[in-house]
């Protein structure tokens, strides 16, 4: 076993010198996603720094773990959600991020870490049906749980993920002090609590983000918590939808470079280069989610309007909780399981 | 009497090479199944008892008597399952034995309207109902406007959406067996019976009932089954409340950094299907179904 592996590490480093530094390979999640990415980001990047660009894709942090766990990596950066990429990072599976290379700056805090850096950021928020509420809908999850000022049928989602912070704030937790209060079991009892409370008024527990825009586009509900993007899609495609930016949690999608990636000191370039706000700018033109890198907004190539509906524009960022990886990396899984426990009940 | 000997172990020999050839013959399918069924569900059961840090250990097992939540998951998909096969039976007996007393031509015309869902993708086929079943749906509508209810009924995102769902594509693994074995059955019985002064009804459940049983029995069985492991209905037409075994294992490969904790649920829902089905057979005659049990 031993030997096999010294082989294949071999057989890597070979691969590697041999390659030289002048390509890397990246995987994102495919679809209008990367299409995206790979417009404002990949393509324009590739040309500048003369980098080949090999683009694939793939079903997240598992295969990451089956690359890295049998020594044979391929990928050199892989584009995943902040969560699962924080328990990738705990895990071992990803390298450590060189910011004397990548200039994180003008950066949000929060939007990069250790292991991993914010290419796009996006909000779980709360969404409700105009036809029910008109304009003034819920502006507070205390809003979002109060069921006789907005009588209504909810959904929720049927995950941890985005789920607890909301139902802490409605429980008179003040925004700045939600993961303090979550950090230990008894904080997630008691945000699982006030779910459980809303229960009754809950007709579906989402477990994608077609399915929650789905469930507000054909009226099932009158409220959900979901994903800004989708709501816009659902929005252009006639759906009467309005979500707030208040008390929402911000969160962002990363880049990362799986541990023993074949060509890590070229991804560090790469990463350094499409992270700068002359790439990010662009982004928003291809879908609606928001740069990770302030000085985006200043290039003047995100229009005033635009900006106005991205979940980091300046004005929309300060009303919202940045979502804790910390926290996550701590205690999803036991989360997790109390979560199903309520959800079973 | 010798040459009755000689050719005794002749035939004796005869049968014994009849045997090997067709071992023979099987083998390749043998060693398929041995492949593709014994290996990884060896491997699965070892994969159980390797814990997150990668030695072997109780853990993956001692989170599901920890956690309250395992119980209840394993009771609903039991519970759905055996409520499923039993919408079935009622939902597609009758319908088999109508089918059976028509004419031929018309039969068949009735087994392929059966049928045509099959030729549908399971996925279309579970988002169409929820279409129809949710709360601006073609059902609810057509109901209020037509006067037979007022306020939209909860027929989706919950058990009722689940086994509507999961009854419709599971009705023809139930009607096929039951048909066959029917149409199986030998008329001539059922006129012995009238002679013999028995009514319709008397016929009906003293022979005719009693000889479709071992088709019965496959289709319950192999509905039951299915539904054990169905993860696409429920997911879709169950609102995130009704959790199953096979719901559970995905959420656990996500959420764990170790296969086992998805292992072990697979290792506990196959050793209960086993030992349900070994329960069953105490009390049904399951070499029935196979047209064994001489």
């Amino acid at each position: 076993m031993k030997i096999l592996m010294t082989a294949t590490l071999a057989a890597g480093f070979m691969a590697t010198t041999a390659l030289a530094d002048g390509s890397v390979t990246i995987a994102s999640w495919g679809g209008s996603y990367q299409e995206a990415q790979s417009k404002a980001l990949f393509e324009p990047a590739e040309s500048a720094t003369g980098i080949e660009v090999k683009q694939e894709t793939y079903g997240g942090m598992s295969d990451v773990r089956l690359q890295v766990s049998s020594g044979q990596v391929t990928l050199d950066i892989v584009a995943s959600g902040s969560g699962s990429a924080a328990r990738a990072a705990a895990e071992g599976l990803l390298e450590s991020l060189d910011y004397d290379v990548i200039d994180v700056s003008t950066f949000y805090p929060g939007l990069y870490t250790e292991h991993c850096v914010g290419g796009d950021v996006f909000s779980t928020v709360y969404a409700w049906n105009t036809d029910t509420y008109g304009d003034d809908g819920p502006q507070s999850w205390q809003d979002f749980f109060d069921v006789e000022k907005f009588p209504g049928t909810r959904a929720y989602r049927g995950k941890v993920p985005g789920a607890l912070e909301g139902a802490m704030m409605a429980d008179g937790v003040a925004p700045e002090d939600v993961y303090t209060a979550l950090d230990s079991e008894e904080g997630i009892e008691r945000a699982i609590g006030k779910i459980r409370e809303l229960k009754p008024h809950i007709s579906v527990f989402w477990t994608s983000g077609a399915q929650h825009a789905q469930l507000m586009k054909d009226g099932e509900v009158d409220m959900t918590t979901g994903w800004n993007g989708r709501f816009d899609n659902a929005k252009k495609d006639g759906a009467n939808v309005k979500y707030s930016f208040n008390q929402a949690l911000l969160d962002y999608d990363c880049f990362a470079i799986p541990k023993g990636a074949p060509n890590k000191d070229t991804a560090m370039k790469f990463l350094a280069e499409i992270s700068k706000a002359e790439y990010q700018d662009d982004l928003p033109k291809y879908i609606t989610y928001g740069p990770t890198n302030k000085a985006a907004y200043e290039t003047g190539v995100i229009t005033a309007e635009q900006a106005a509906a991205l979940p980091s524009s300046p004005q929309n960022s300060e009303k919202q909780v940045p979502v804790s990886l910390e926290w996550y990396a701590k205690w999803e899984t036991i989360a997790a399981e109390m979560y199903d426990e309520m959800l079973t009940e | 009497m010798a040459a009755n000997g000689m050719n005794a172990t002749g035939l004796l020999r005869d049968e014994w090479m009849e045997r090997m050839r067709l071992f023979g013959l099987s083998s390749p399918a043998l060693l398929l199944v041995l492949a593709i069924l014994v290996i990884p569900v060896g491997w699965l059961f070892y994969v159980s008892f390797v814990g997150a840090d990668g030695t072997f250990s109780m853990e993956n097992y001692e989170r599901m008597i920890r956690r309250k939540s395992y119980a209840r998951i394993f009771r609903t998909t039991f519970e759905v399952s055996l409520l499923t096969t039993g919408l079935c039976i009622i939902i597609g007996y009758p319908l088999a034995y109508f089918i059976s007393q028509l004419p031929a031509r018309l039969a068949n015309l009735c087994m392929i309207t059966v049928l045509l869902p099959f030729w549908t993708s399971l996925l279309v086929r579970t988002y169409a109902w929820l279409v129809l079943l949710q709360k601006r749906g073609l059902v609810n509508d057509w109901a209020i406007t037509l006067g037979l209810w007022e306020e939209p009924l909860k027929i989706v995102h919950n058990m009722t959406g689940t086994l509507i769902g999961m009854v419709h594509i599971m009705l023809p693994f139930l009607i096929l067996p039951v048909y066959g074995a029917m149409k199986a059955i030998d008329r001539d019985y059922l006129k012995a019976a009238a002679n013999l002064g028995a009514g319709p009804t008397r016929a009906f459940w003293t022979v005719f009932f009693p000889l479709s049983m071992p088709g019965l029995i496959a289709g319950s069985l192999m509905v039951f089954v299915l539904c054990l492991g169905f993860f696409v209905t429920p997911a879709v037409l169950g609102g995130g409340k009704v959790i199953l075994v096979s719901m559970k294992i995905v959420s656990n490969i996500e959420l764990f950094v170790n296969w086992g904790a998805a292992s072990a649920l697979g290792v506990v829902l196959l050793a209960l299907t086993v030992i349900t089905l070994w329960i069953a057979s105490r009390f049904l005659r399951l070499e029935q179904m196979t047209g064994g049990g001489r």
